[in-house]
């Protein structure tokens, strides 16, 4: 059976499109059938943190108005087997992923995929509520600031209330937490929120923490999703994050500040 | 080392008072809170409605706020009434309920 997940947040800018794009392709890599949906209309940006922006013909919005089929407006990862890519429209306006719409879309991808990642925009209006609409997994993306936190809170409040889960009596939606530029060193100092601090607060169990990186900038600078880093430090917190959502037990790393020798500053990014 | 403390950053550390802060603004209008701040507007229009009934007062003669103290929730009421002869609001009634 398919299983939905989004990756949402309420703030913009903490990492839902880097945090989507490799979660889909840490799934991939493990040989699931996944596709990543973008459904940011009007700031589509995912194409570009896969590297296929180039080959983007037809987008979600064409599939709904029925211009093209999903085969036409699906994009085949070309270092992944398994990884496909629904792009966002770049010009509609963003009433255009309607209800119907949408869910004949998730309808079809269910036939054909494993998973399917829809990565939300930001906000709590239209695009953010269809995109968490027909999750069964919402991964919650979250930076340790004031902003951040209390945008994830709202944003857990409109899955608890709002999702189609919520509305039609089911289980609800499993949400987990993924704590994204965190920084060790500015928590020891004390100028940043701890872990700890986040999951008091958000109430939520934890799925992953991803240290603040300098790979997260470069894997966006060549279009590759930053898990395929498999030496960086972002990339191996997100191969635990995925390992750890299909059920492995996995052990948090990067929580403390681990002073780098020599050794370790020049070959490791 | 204490001439190299002089160049450090003296104040205390902030991430206690970010904590400090998310907890009473998420309590407040979180989904954690059993009244979130739309509920609370509800509530007080429906108050307001129920004290016009027996006395004549203004929209913003009633206040309704929700702290937190510790594991506890605590819901004020505050309805100034009128005084009885000339009509200016006088006598505080605060209410205060669990």
């Amino acid at each position: 059976m398919a299983r939905v997940i989004v990756v949402t947040s309420g703030k913009g800018g903490v990492g839902k499109t880097t945090t989507s794009a490799s979660f889909a392709a840490g799934l991939a890599q493990r040989d699931f059938k996944t596709v990543v949906v973008d459904f940011d209309v009007g700031l589509r940006n995912l194409d570009l943190i896969m590297g296929c922006e180039r080959r983007v013909v037809y987008d979600f919005v064409n599939v709904i108005n029925g211009e093209a089929n999903l085969n036409q407006a699906l994009i085949k990862d070309k270092r992944l087997n398994n990884l496909y890519i629904l792009p966002a429209s770049q010009t509609r306006d963003k009433e255009a992923l309607t209800h119907e719409g949408v869910e004949a879309v998730i309808g079809e991808l269910k036939q054909r995929f494993d998973y399917i990642v829809c990565d939300s925009p930001a906000g709590i209006e239209h695009g953010a509520h269809i995109a968490m609409y027909f999750a069964d997994d919402a991964l919650i993306t979250t930076n340790p600031e004031v902003s951040s936190v209390r945008d994830s809170d709202r944003i857990l409040g409109l899955i608890a209330s709002r999702s189609r889960r919520a509305i039609h009596d089911e289980e609800p939606v499993q949400e987990l937490l993924v704590l994204t530029r965190y920084s060790p060193e500015r928590v020891e100092r004390g100028d940043m929120l701890a872990l700890d601090d986040v999951l008091e607060i958000l109430g939520i169990p934890l799925l992953g923490v991803i240290p603040e990186s300098q790979s997260v900038l470069l894997a966006s600078n060549e279009g590759v999703p930053v898990i395929m880093n498999e030496r960086s430090d972002a990339g191996s917190a997100y191969g635990d994050m995925v390992a750890r959502y299909l059920g492995e037990d996995r052990p948090h790393r990067f929580l403390t500040n681990e002073r780098k020798n020599l050794f370790q500053r020049l070959f490791k990014r | 080392m204490r001439f190299l403390d002089m160049f450090r950053d003296q104040r205390a550390p902030s991430a206690s008072k970010a904590k400090e802060r998310l907890q009473i603004i998420v309590a407040r209008e979180g989904r954690n809170s059993a009244l979130s701040s739309d509920y609370l507007q509800r509530m007080q229009q429906e108050l307001l409605a129920v004290v016009r009934k027996y006395v004549a007062i203004e929209q913003d003669h009633i206040k309704v706020n929700l702290d937190r103290e510790g594991d506890y929730e605590v819901l004020e009421v505050n309805i100034t009434l009128p005084d009885a002869n000339t009509g200016k609001p006088v006598h505080k009634t605060p209410t205060r309920a669990r």
